[in-house]
Protein backbone atom coordinates (compact mmCIF):
# COMPACT_ATOMS: atom_id res chain seq x y z
CA UNK A 1 0.00 0.00 0.00
CA UNK A 2 2.70 2.14 0.85
CA UNK A 3 4.43 2.14 -2.70
CA UNK A 4 1.15 2.40 -4.23
CA UNK A 5 0.81 5.71 -1.85
CA UNK A 6 4.30 6.78 -3.53
CA UNK A 7 4.34 5.70 -7.01
CA UNK A 8 1.34 7.87 -7.89
CA UNK A 9 0.77 11.74 -7.44
CA UNK A 10 3.70 12.46 -9.95
CA UNK A 11 1.92 12.51 -13.16
CA UNK A 12 -0.90 15.62 -14.34
CA UNK A 13 -3.27 14.58 -16.34
CA UNK A 14 -4.94 16.44 -19.34
CA UNK A 15 -8.44 16.46 -17.72
CA UNK A 16 -12.25 16.90 -19.55
CA UNK A 17 -15.24 17.96 -17.44
CA UNK A 18 -19.20 16.76 -18.25
CA UNK A 19 -22.21 18.67 -18.13
CA UNK A 20 -25.35 16.91 -17.82
CA UNK A 21 -28.23 18.76 -18.82
CA UNK A 22 -31.65 17.61 -17.66
CA UNK A 23 -31.32 14.06 -18.39
CA UNK A 24 -33.99 11.60 -18.51
CA UNK A 25 -33.79 7.60 -18.87
CA UNK A 26 -36.75 5.18 -18.56
CA UNK A 27 -37.06 1.25 -18.61
CA UNK A 28 -40.45 0.48 -19.82
CA UNK A 29 -42.95 2.70 -18.22
CA UNK A 30 -40.27 2.24 -15.14
CA UNK A 31 -38.68 6.40 -15.55
CA UNK A 32 -35.31 5.68 -13.46
CA UNK A 33 -33.58 9.55 -14.09
CA UNK A 34 -36.13 12.21 -13.60
CA UNK A 35 -34.62 15.43 -15.27
CA UNK A 36 -31.02 15.08 -13.83
CA UNK A 37 -28.53 17.96 -14.12
CA UNK A 38 -25.01 18.00 -13.24
CA UNK A 39 -21.79 19.45 -13.79
CA UNK A 40 -18.40 18.51 -13.22
CA UNK A 41 -15.51 20.74 -14.24
CA UNK A 42 -12.35 19.85 -14.85
CA UNK A 43 -10.32 18.23 -12.69
CA UNK A 44 -13.00 18.24 -10.02
CA UNK A 45 -14.07 14.65 -8.07
CA UNK A 46 -17.57 13.83 -7.27
CA UNK A 47 -18.98 11.03 -5.65
CA UNK A 48 -22.91 10.11 -6.18
CA UNK A 49 -24.26 8.36 -3.15
CA UNK A 50 -27.85 7.27 -2.82
CA UNK A 51 -30.10 3.73 -1.98
CA UNK A 52 -29.60 1.09 -4.26
CA UNK A 53 -32.47 1.97 -7.45
CA UNK A 54 -32.00 5.56 -6.74
CA UNK A 55 -30.30 6.00 -10.40
CA UNK A 56 -26.46 6.88 -9.72
CA UNK A 57 -25.38 3.78 -11.99
CA UNK A 58 -27.38 4.67 -14.48
CA UNK A 59 -26.41 7.90 -14.50
CA UNK A 60 -23.15 7.37 -14.63
CA UNK A 61 -23.21 4.35 -17.47
CA UNK A 62 -25.09 7.19 -19.60
CA UNK A 63 -22.21 9.18 -19.38
CA UNK A 64 -20.34 6.67 -21.76
CA UNK A 65 -23.11 5.57 -22.98
CA UNK A 66 -23.62 2.36 -21.87
CA UNK A 67 -27.06 3.10 -20.92
CA UNK A 68 -29.42 5.56 -23.83
CA UNK A 69 -30.78 8.10 -22.56
CA UNK A 70 -34.35 9.40 -23.43
CA UNK A 71 -33.86 12.76 -22.98
CA UNK A 72 -31.69 15.77 -22.19
CA UNK A 73 -27.85 16.54 -23.24
CA UNK A 74 -24.64 15.31 -21.98
CA UNK A 75 -21.08 16.94 -22.68
CA UNK A 76 -18.06 15.11 -22.41
CA UNK A 77 -15.10 17.03 -23.66
CA UNK A 78 -15.51 18.47 -27.12
CA UNK A 79 -18.21 15.58 -27.18
CA UNK A 80 -21.91 16.07 -27.25
CA UNK A 81 -22.68 12.57 -25.72
CA UNK A 82 -25.93 12.34 -26.91
CA UNK A 83 -25.91 13.88 -30.55
CA UNK A 84 -27.55 10.83 -32.59
CA UNK A 85 -23.58 11.27 -35.17
CA UNK A 86 -21.68 11.46 -32.50
CA UNK A 87 -18.89 8.76 -33.07
CA UNK A 88 -19.35 6.59 -29.45
CA UNK A 89 -15.87 4.69 -30.33
CA UNK A 90 -13.85 8.05 -30.13
CA UNK A 91 -15.47 9.64 -27.35
CA UNK A 92 -15.34 6.41 -25.11
CA UNK A 93 -11.50 6.60 -25.52
CA UNK A 94 -11.67 10.12 -23.39
CA UNK A 95 -13.48 8.35 -20.88
CA UNK A 96 -12.01 5.36 -18.43
CA UNK A 97 -14.64 3.45 -16.90
CA UNK A 98 -14.25 1.18 -13.51
CA UNK A 99 -17.29 -1.71 -13.32
CA UNK A 100 -18.49 -3.21 -9.82
CA UNK A 101 -17.29 -6.87 -10.95
CA UNK A 102 -13.72 -5.63 -12.49
CA UNK A 103 -14.63 -7.21 -15.97
CA UNK A 104 -10.84 -7.97 -16.63
CA UNK A 105 -10.88 -9.86 -19.57
CA UNK A 106 -10.15 -13.84 -17.99
CA UNK A 107 -8.61 -14.84 -21.80
CA UNK A 108 -5.39 -12.12 -21.16
CA UNK A 109 -3.04 -11.69 -19.24
CA UNK A 110 -2.38 -8.63 -17.04
CA UNK A 111 -0.21 -6.47 -19.36
CA UNK A 112 -2.47 -7.79 -22.46
CA UNK A 113 -5.40 -6.54 -20.41
CA UNK A 114 -3.97 -3.16 -20.25
CA UNK A 115 -2.43 -3.04 -23.75
CA UNK A 116 -5.49 -4.52 -26.18
CA UNK A 117 -7.36 -1.68 -26.60
CA UNK A 118 -4.20 0.39 -26.67
CA UNK A 119 -3.08 -1.40 -30.10
CA UNK A 120 -6.55 -2.00 -31.58
CA UNK A 121 -7.98 1.18 -30.93
CA UNK A 122 -5.09 4.03 -30.51
CA UNK A 123 -3.06 1.52 -33.07
CA UNK A 124 0.10 2.01 -30.44
CA UNK A 125 2.63 -0.26 -31.61
CA UNK A 126 2.94 -3.57 -28.84
CA UNK A 127 6.25 -1.98 -27.88
CA UNK A 128 4.83 1.54 -27.03
CA UNK A 129 1.42 -0.27 -25.41
CA UNK A 130 3.39 -2.34 -23.23
CA UNK A 131 5.41 0.87 -21.91
CA UNK A 132 2.67 2.57 -21.39
CA UNK A 133 0.50 -0.50 -19.68
CA UNK A 134 3.62 -1.13 -17.43
CA UNK A 135 3.97 2.50 -16.05
CA UNK A 136 0.28 1.99 -15.11
CA UNK A 137 0.54 -1.03 -13.81
CA UNK A 138 3.33 0.65 -11.51
CA UNK A 139 1.42 3.13 -10.23
CA UNK A 140 -1.19 0.78 -8.88
CA UNK A 141 1.31 -0.79 -7.30
CA UNK A 142 0.82 -3.89 -9.54
CA UNK A 143 4.30 -4.22 -11.88
CA UNK A 144 5.34 -7.46 -10.68
CA UNK A 145 1.83 -9.36 -11.54
CA UNK A 146 1.79 -8.01 -15.02
CA UNK A 147 2.43 -12.06 -16.50
CA UNK A 148 -0.47 -13.34 -14.08
CA UNK A 149 -3.97 -13.95 -15.78
CA UNK A 150 -6.73 -12.16 -13.83
CA UNK A 151 -8.17 -15.78 -11.52
CA UNK A 152 -5.21 -15.19 -10.44
CA UNK A 153 -5.46 -12.15 -8.63
CA UNK A 154 -7.22 -11.07 -5.44
CA UNK A 155 -10.26 -8.74 -6.14
CA UNK A 156 -8.59 -5.78 -4.74
CA UNK A 157 -5.97 -6.61 -7.83
CA UNK A 158 -7.94 -7.31 -10.33
CA UNK A 159 -9.86 -4.21 -9.84
CA UNK A 160 -6.49 -2.45 -9.35
CA UNK A 161 -5.39 -3.53 -13.21
CA UNK A 162 -9.07 -2.57 -14.31
CA UNK A 163 -8.09 1.09 -13.33
CA UNK A 164 -4.81 0.46 -14.95
CA UNK A 165 -6.51 -0.90 -18.03
CA UNK A 166 -8.35 2.56 -18.08
CA UNK A 167 -5.61 4.67 -17.12
CA UNK A 168 -3.80 3.26 -20.05
CA UNK A 169 -5.59 4.59 -22.67
CA UNK A 170 -4.94 8.00 -21.74
CA UNK A 171 -8.68 9.00 -20.52
CA UNK A 172 -9.49 12.78 -19.32
CA UNK A 173 -12.41 11.73 -17.20
CA UNK A 174 -12.57 8.34 -14.95
CA UNK A 175 -15.84 6.95 -14.41
CA UNK A 176 -16.25 4.72 -11.12
CA UNK A 177 -19.59 2.24 -10.45
CA UNK A 178 -19.12 1.50 -6.80
CA UNK A 179 -15.39 -0.07 -7.86
CA UNK A 180 -15.22 -1.53 -4.12
CA UNK A 181 -18.48 -3.03 -3.56
CA UNK A 182 -17.60 -6.39 -5.25
CA UNK A 183 -14.53 -6.45 -2.82
CA UNK A 184 -13.18 -8.62 0.35
CA UNK A 185 -12.59 -5.44 2.96
CA UNK A 186 -9.21 -5.89 3.16
CA UNK A 187 -8.83 -4.88 -0.33
CA UNK A 188 -10.65 -1.89 -0.37
CA UNK A 189 -8.24 0.06 1.44
CA UNK A 190 -5.68 -1.10 -1.55
CA UNK A 191 -8.02 0.60 -4.09
CA UNK A 192 -9.57 3.42 -2.66
CA UNK A 193 -5.77 4.75 -2.10
CA UNK A 194 -5.07 4.23 -5.92
CA UNK A 195 -7.92 6.29 -6.15
CA UNK A 196 -6.89 8.52 -4.16
CA UNK A 197 -4.02 9.19 -5.79
CA UNK A 198 -5.50 9.49 -9.22
CA UNK A 199 -7.50 12.57 -8.08
CA UNK A 200 -4.66 14.10 -6.62
CA UNK A 201 -3.17 13.95 -9.92
CA UNK A 202 -6.15 15.97 -11.56
CA UNK A 203 -8.35 13.42 -13.15
CA UNK A 204 -11.84 14.38 -13.79
CA UNK A 205 -13.36 11.48 -11.53
CA UNK A 206 -17.16 10.72 -11.03
CA UNK A 207 -17.40 7.86 -8.35
CA UNK A 208 -20.94 5.86 -7.46
CA UNK A 209 -19.77 4.66 -4.11
CA UNK A 210 -20.97 3.68 -0.25
CA UNK A 211 -17.74 4.32 0.79
CA UNK A 212 -18.38 7.63 3.14
CA UNK A 213 -14.96 7.74 4.01
CA UNK A 214 -13.50 8.21 0.95
CA UNK A 215 -16.29 10.70 -0.44
CA UNK A 216 -15.52 12.54 2.77
CA UNK A 217 -11.45 12.59 2.18
CA UNK A 218 -11.77 12.86 -1.53
CA UNK A 219 -15.03 14.08 -3.01
CA UNK A 220 -14.57 18.05 -4.04
CA UNK A 221 -18.66 17.62 -4.43
CA UNK A 222 -20.67 14.90 -3.02
CA UNK A 223 -24.29 14.59 -5.30
CA UNK A 224 -26.89 12.50 -3.00
CA UNK A 225 -29.55 11.12 -5.32
CA UNK A 226 -32.67 8.76 -4.61
CA UNK A 227 -35.66 8.08 -7.02
CA UNK A 228 -34.04 9.41 -9.87
CA UNK A 229 -33.23 12.85 -9.11
CA UNK A 230 -30.54 14.94 -6.89
CA UNK A 231 -32.22 15.47 -3.67
CA UNK A 232 -29.26 17.15 -2.24
CA UNK A 233 -25.34 18.21 -3.41
CA UNK A 234 -22.82 20.19 -2.09
CA UNK A 235 -19.36 19.82 -0.47
CA UNK A 236 -18.36 16.53 1.25
CA UNK A 237 -18.77 18.53 4.65
CA UNK A 238 -21.84 19.55 4.09
CA UNK A 239 -23.95 16.42 2.54
CA UNK A 240 -21.75 13.65 4.38
CA UNK A 241 -21.29 15.48 7.52
CA UNK A 242 -24.28 17.85 8.01
CA UNK A 243 -27.02 17.10 5.61
CA UNK A 244 -30.43 19.29 5.49
CA UNK A 245 -32.78 16.96 3.59
CA UNK A 246 -34.70 14.07 5.60
CA UNK A 247 -33.71 11.99 2.74
CA UNK A 248 -30.30 12.35 3.16
CA UNK A 249 -30.12 12.10 6.89
CA UNK A 250 -32.34 9.01 6.42
CA UNK A 251 -30.11 7.68 4.11
CA UNK A 252 -26.27 8.09 5.84
CA UNK A 253 -27.93 7.00 9.55
CA UNK A 254 -28.54 3.76 7.39
CA UNK A 255 -25.31 3.97 6.07
CA UNK A 256 -22.67 4.78 8.86
CA UNK A 257 -24.92 2.76 11.57
CA UNK A 258 -26.01 -0.10 9.79
CA UNK A 259 -26.83 -1.77 13.33
CA UNK A 260 -29.41 0.55 14.40
CA UNK A 261 -31.98 -1.11 11.66
CA UNK A 262 -33.35 -4.73 11.37
CA UNK A 263 -33.30 -4.85 7.51
CA UNK A 264 -30.12 -3.85 5.89
CA UNK A 265 -30.30 -3.84 2.65
CA UNK A 266 -27.05 -1.77 1.52
CA UNK B 1 -36.92 -62.20 9.35
CA UNK B 2 -36.58 -58.38 9.00
CA UNK B 3 -33.30 -56.92 6.93
CA UNK B 4 -31.65 -53.46 7.60
CA UNK B 5 -31.63 -51.20 5.26
CA UNK B 6 -28.19 -51.70 4.25
CA UNK B 7 -29.12 -55.94 3.58
CA UNK B 8 -31.85 -54.71 1.45
CA UNK B 9 -30.00 -52.60 -0.61
CA UNK B 10 -27.05 -55.47 -0.95
CA UNK B 11 -29.51 -57.99 -1.73
CA UNK B 12 -31.09 -56.03 -4.42
CA UNK B 13 -28.05 -55.22 -5.73
CA UNK B 14 -27.26 -59.14 -5.72
CA UNK B 15 -30.23 -59.69 -7.27
CA UNK B 16 -29.83 -56.92 -9.96
CA UNK B 17 -26.47 -58.50 -11.11
CA UNK B 18 -28.00 -62.01 -11.18
CA UNK B 19 -30.57 -60.76 -13.91
CA UNK B 20 -28.46 -59.59 -15.70
CA UNK B 21 -25.96 -62.59 -15.90
CA UNK B 22 -29.15 -65.09 -16.68
CA UNK B 23 -30.13 -62.32 -19.71
CA UNK B 24 -26.61 -62.38 -20.88
CA UNK B 25 -26.06 -66.29 -20.85
CA UNK B 26 -29.39 -66.50 -22.37
CA UNK B 27 -28.37 -64.04 -25.38
CA UNK B 28 -25.46 -65.87 -26.02
CA UNK B 29 -26.84 -69.18 -26.06
CA UNK B 30 -29.30 -67.97 -28.57
CA UNK B 31 -26.77 -66.60 -30.92
CA UNK B 32 -25.59 -69.32 -34.06
CA UNK B 33 -22.26 -68.64 -33.36
CA UNK B 34 -20.95 -71.23 -36.02
CA UNK B 35 -23.09 -68.78 -38.46
CA UNK B 36 -21.69 -66.13 -36.50
CA UNK B 37 -17.91 -66.70 -37.16
CA UNK B 38 -18.59 -67.24 -40.83
CA UNK B 39 -20.23 -63.88 -41.10
CA UNK B 40 -18.99 -61.42 -38.81
CA UNK B 41 -15.88 -62.59 -37.37
CA UNK B 42 -13.97 -64.02 -40.51
CA UNK B 43 -11.09 -62.16 -40.19
CA UNK B 44 -8.68 -65.03 -42.61
CA UNK B 45 -10.04 -63.40 -45.82
CA UNK B 46 -9.77 -59.89 -45.28
CA UNK B 47 -6.01 -59.61 -46.16
CA UNK B 48 -7.17 -57.68 -49.52
CA UNK B 49 -8.50 -54.74 -47.38
CA UNK B 50 -5.66 -53.78 -46.11
CA UNK B 51 -3.83 -51.31 -46.13
CA UNK B 52 -6.44 -49.73 -48.74
CA UNK B 53 -8.55 -49.13 -45.45
CA UNK B 54 -6.36 -47.20 -43.54
CA UNK B 55 -4.54 -45.37 -46.48
CA UNK B 56 -7.81 -44.79 -48.56
CA UNK B 57 -10.61 -45.64 -46.64
CA UNK B 58 -9.57 -43.53 -43.39
CA UNK B 59 -7.88 -41.02 -44.53
CA UNK B 60 -10.59 -40.05 -46.64
CA UNK B 61 -13.13 -40.14 -43.54
CA UNK B 62 -10.77 -37.88 -41.75
CA UNK B 63 -10.34 -35.41 -44.82
CA UNK B 64 -13.98 -34.95 -45.17
CA UNK B 65 -14.30 -34.58 -41.69
CA UNK B 66 -12.17 -32.05 -41.46
CA UNK B 67 -13.28 -30.38 -44.45
CA UNK B 68 -16.49 -30.08 -43.85
CA UNK B 69 -15.67 -28.93 -40.11
CA UNK B 70 -14.22 -26.08 -41.61
CA UNK B 71 -17.20 -25.41 -43.65
CA UNK B 72 -19.31 -25.67 -40.57
CA UNK B 73 -17.43 -23.96 -38.15
CA UNK B 74 -17.46 -20.68 -40.35
CA UNK B 75 -21.00 -21.25 -41.37
CA UNK B 76 -22.14 -21.81 -37.61
CA UNK B 77 -19.88 -18.70 -36.52
CA UNK B 78 -21.76 -16.57 -39.39
CA UNK B 79 -25.38 -17.72 -38.43
CA UNK B 80 -24.87 -17.58 -34.27
CA UNK B 81 -23.33 -14.02 -34.82
CA UNK B 82 -26.60 -13.68 -37.33
CA UNK B 83 -28.95 -14.87 -34.91
CA UNK B 84 -27.66 -12.80 -32.23
CA UNK B 85 -28.01 -10.01 -34.35
CA UNK B 86 -30.17 -6.70 -33.53
CA UNK B 87 -30.90 -6.28 -37.00
CA UNK B 88 -34.41 -8.59 -37.62
CA UNK B 89 -33.62 -9.63 -41.39
CA UNK B 90 -30.61 -11.61 -40.24
CA UNK B 91 -32.01 -13.40 -37.20
CA UNK B 92 -35.18 -14.70 -39.33
CA UNK B 93 -33.01 -15.85 -41.80
CA UNK B 94 -30.42 -17.77 -39.37
CA UNK B 95 -33.84 -19.30 -37.42
CA UNK B 96 -34.82 -20.56 -40.67
CA UNK B 97 -31.75 -21.90 -41.63
CA UNK B 98 -30.68 -23.76 -38.45
CA UNK B 99 -34.32 -25.22 -37.87
CA UNK B 100 -34.59 -26.63 -41.88
CA UNK B 101 -31.07 -28.10 -41.91
CA UNK B 102 -31.30 -29.97 -38.25
CA UNK B 103 -35.05 -30.78 -39.30
CA UNK B 104 -34.00 -32.77 -42.51
CA UNK B 105 -32.27 -36.06 -42.25
CA UNK B 106 -28.33 -35.33 -43.28
CA UNK B 107 -29.04 -38.41 -46.08
CA UNK B 108 -31.00 -35.98 -47.75
CA UNK B 109 -29.05 -33.35 -48.07
CA UNK B 110 -26.40 -35.33 -49.75
CA UNK B 111 -28.60 -36.36 -52.20
CA UNK B 112 -29.63 -32.53 -52.97
CA UNK B 113 -26.25 -31.89 -53.22
CA UNK B 114 -25.07 -34.74 -55.06
CA UNK B 115 -27.92 -35.47 -57.83
CA UNK B 116 -30.56 -32.45 -57.41
CA UNK B 117 -28.42 -29.32 -57.41
CA UNK B 118 -26.38 -30.93 -60.29
CA UNK B 119 -29.65 -31.41 -62.50
CA UNK B 120 -31.33 -28.63 -62.01
CA UNK B 121 -28.18 -26.26 -63.07
CA UNK B 122 -27.05 -28.83 -65.50
CA UNK B 123 -23.56 -29.49 -64.11
CA UNK B 124 -21.71 -32.31 -62.21
CA UNK B 125 -18.90 -31.25 -59.31
CA UNK B 126 -16.53 -33.41 -57.81
CA UNK B 127 -17.49 -35.65 -54.65
CA UNK B 128 -14.97 -33.63 -52.62
CA UNK B 129 -16.97 -30.58 -53.30
CA UNK B 130 -20.59 -32.28 -52.58
CA UNK B 131 -19.21 -33.96 -48.96
CA UNK B 132 -17.63 -30.66 -48.06
CA UNK B 133 -20.75 -28.61 -48.53
CA UNK B 134 -23.65 -31.35 -47.61
CA UNK B 135 -22.04 -32.11 -44.54
CA UNK B 136 -20.58 -28.74 -43.93
CA UNK B 137 -23.59 -27.23 -44.51
CA UNK B 138 -25.40 -29.43 -42.13
CA UNK B 139 -22.67 -29.08 -39.15
CA UNK B 140 -23.24 -25.36 -39.52
CA UNK B 141 -26.71 -25.64 -38.65
CA UNK B 142 -25.71 -27.45 -35.20
CA UNK B 143 -22.49 -25.71 -34.70
CA UNK B 144 -24.48 -22.54 -34.69
CA UNK B 145 -26.78 -23.38 -32.07
CA UNK B 146 -23.46 -24.23 -29.87
CA UNK B 147 -21.70 -21.25 -30.65
CA UNK B 148 -24.71 -19.03 -29.82
CA UNK B 149 -25.28 -20.43 -26.54
CA UNK B 150 -21.80 -20.18 -26.08
CA UNK B 151 -21.69 -16.30 -27.32
CA UNK B 152 -24.43 -15.70 -25.15
CA UNK B 153 -22.34 -17.65 -21.94
CA UNK B 154 -20.04 -14.54 -21.81
CA UNK B 155 -20.61 -12.16 -19.41
CA UNK B 156 -22.37 -9.20 -20.66
CA UNK B 157 -19.59 -7.43 -18.57
CA UNK B 158 -17.12 -8.21 -20.82
CA UNK B 159 -18.50 -6.71 -24.10
CA UNK B 160 -19.66 -3.51 -22.05
CA UNK B 161 -15.59 -3.13 -20.56
CA UNK B 162 -14.33 -3.81 -24.33
CA UNK B 163 -16.54 -1.25 -25.50
CA UNK B 164 -15.77 1.64 -22.84
CA UNK B 165 -12.72 1.03 -23.87
CA UNK B 166 -13.45 2.88 -27.26
CA UNK B 167 -13.43 -0.52 -29.39
CA UNK B 168 -16.09 -0.92 -31.66
CA UNK B 169 -18.57 -3.86 -31.35
CA UNK B 170 -17.11 -5.79 -34.18
CA UNK B 171 -13.77 -6.05 -32.31
CA UNK B 172 -14.94 -6.48 -28.83
CA UNK B 173 -16.57 -9.10 -30.78
CA UNK B 174 -13.67 -10.60 -32.35
CA UNK B 175 -11.02 -10.04 -29.87
CA UNK B 176 -12.98 -10.10 -26.30
CA UNK B 177 -15.89 -12.04 -27.03
CA UNK B 178 -15.40 -15.00 -29.28
CA UNK B 179 -12.31 -16.28 -28.39
CA UNK B 180 -13.39 -16.58 -24.55
CA UNK B 181 -16.59 -18.39 -26.42
CA UNK B 182 -14.68 -20.76 -27.96
CA UNK B 183 -13.30 -21.95 -24.52
CA UNK B 184 -16.74 -22.28 -23.00
CA UNK B 185 -17.72 -24.75 -26.63
CA UNK B 186 -14.99 -26.64 -26.78
CA UNK B 187 -16.50 -29.57 -25.40
CA UNK B 188 -19.50 -29.81 -27.13
CA UNK B 189 -17.37 -28.39 -30.48
CA UNK B 190 -15.40 -31.53 -29.99
CA UNK B 191 -19.02 -33.76 -29.92
CA UNK B 192 -19.41 -32.29 -33.30
CA UNK B 193 -16.68 -33.53 -34.52
CA UNK B 194 -17.15 -37.16 -33.76
CA UNK B 195 -21.15 -36.13 -35.19
CA UNK B 196 -19.21 -35.43 -38.39
CA UNK B 197 -16.80 -38.07 -38.51
CA UNK B 198 -20.22 -40.95 -38.65
CA UNK B 199 -22.24 -38.72 -40.96
CA UNK B 200 -19.11 -38.84 -43.51
CA UNK B 201 -20.54 -42.49 -43.90
CA UNK B 202 -23.92 -40.65 -45.48
CA UNK B 203 -21.51 -40.16 -48.67
CA UNK B 204 -22.41 -43.70 -49.70
CA UNK B 205 -25.05 -42.78 -51.26
CA UNK B 206 -23.10 -41.07 -53.83
CA UNK B 207 -21.23 -42.19 -56.72
CA UNK B 208 -17.58 -42.50 -55.58
CA UNK B 209 -14.28 -43.45 -57.09
CA UNK B 210 -12.26 -46.39 -55.81
CA UNK B 211 -9.49 -43.49 -54.39
CA UNK B 212 -12.54 -41.60 -52.79
CA UNK B 213 -13.88 -44.35 -50.56
CA UNK B 214 -14.25 -43.65 -47.43
CA UNK B 215 -14.46 -46.39 -44.33
CA UNK B 216 -18.17 -47.28 -44.55
CA UNK B 217 -18.00 -47.51 -48.42
CA UNK B 218 -14.32 -49.60 -47.90
CA UNK B 219 -16.77 -52.03 -45.89
CA UNK B 220 -19.80 -52.18 -47.60
CA UNK B 221 -17.30 -52.94 -50.85
CA UNK B 222 -15.56 -55.23 -48.61
CA UNK B 223 -19.34 -57.42 -47.72
CA UNK B 224 -19.95 -58.15 -52.16
CA UNK B 225 -16.38 -58.93 -52.93
CA UNK B 226 -14.39 -61.11 -50.03
CA UNK B 227 -16.94 -63.41 -49.01
CA UNK B 228 -16.66 -62.76 -45.34
CA UNK B 229 -20.05 -61.36 -45.08
CA UNK B 230 -20.25 -58.72 -42.71
CA UNK B 231 -17.02 -58.91 -40.90
CA UNK B 232 -15.76 -56.21 -43.19
CA UNK B 233 -18.11 -53.74 -42.06
CA UNK B 234 -16.94 -54.56 -38.19
CA UNK B 235 -13.09 -53.86 -39.23
CA UNK B 236 -14.69 -50.71 -40.53
CA UNK B 237 -16.51 -50.10 -37.72
CA UNK B 238 -13.72 -50.63 -35.48
CA UNK B 239 -11.76 -47.62 -36.74
CA UNK B 240 -14.80 -45.22 -36.10
CA UNK B 241 -13.97 -46.14 -32.88
CA UNK B 242 -10.26 -45.39 -33.37
CA UNK B 243 -11.10 -41.97 -34.50
CA UNK B 244 -13.94 -41.02 -31.95
CA UNK B 245 -12.91 -42.44 -28.78
CA UNK B 246 -9.65 -40.14 -28.57
CA UNK B 247 -11.96 -37.29 -29.45
CA UNK B 248 -14.20 -38.10 -26.50
CA UNK B 249 -11.87 -38.21 -24.86
CA UNK B 250 -10.44 -35.29 -25.21
CA UNK B 251 -13.58 -33.84 -25.09
CA UNK B 252 -13.92 -35.17 -21.34
CA UNK B 253 -10.28 -33.23 -21.21
CA UNK B 254 -11.52 -29.74 -22.28
CA UNK B 255 -14.79 -29.78 -19.86
CA UNK B 256 -12.71 -30.82 -16.67
CA UNK B 257 -10.38 -28.35 -17.85
CA UNK B 258 -13.40 -25.93 -18.06
CA UNK B 259 -14.70 -26.81 -14.53
CA UNK B 260 -11.29 -26.66 -12.94
CA UNK B 261 -10.75 -22.67 -14.09
CA UNK B 262 -14.24 -21.50 -13.00
CA UNK B 263 -14.70 -20.02 -10.01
Amino acid sequence: MNDVEQNTSAAQVKAAGVAIKNLRKSYGTNEVLKGISLDVSPGEVVCLIGPSGSGKSTLLRCVNLLEQPNEGSIHVGGFEATDPDVDIDKMRRKVGMVFQQFNLFPHLNVLRNCTVAQTKVLKRSQAEADEVARRNLEHVGLGHLADRFPDQLSGGQQQRVAIARALSMDPQLMLFDEPTSALDPETVGDVLAVMRNLARSGMTMLVVTHEMGFAREVADRVVFMDGGVVVEEGSAEHVVGAPTQPRTKEFLRRVLDPTHIEVVEE
Amino acid sequence: MAMTARQRAKTSLNVQAGIFVVALAAVVLAVDWKTVSENVFNFAKLGPMFPGIILVGLKNTLIYTAMAFVVGLSGGLLLALMKLSSFPLYRWIATGYIEFFRGIPALLVFIAFGYGVPLAFGFTWDVNVVVTLSLGIVASAYIAETLRAGLQAVPKGQMEAARSLGMPHWRSMVTIVIPQAFKIVLPPLTNEVILLTKDSSLIYVLGLTASQYELTKFGRDGISSLGAGLTPLLVAGAFYLVVTIPLSLLARKFESRAARTKR
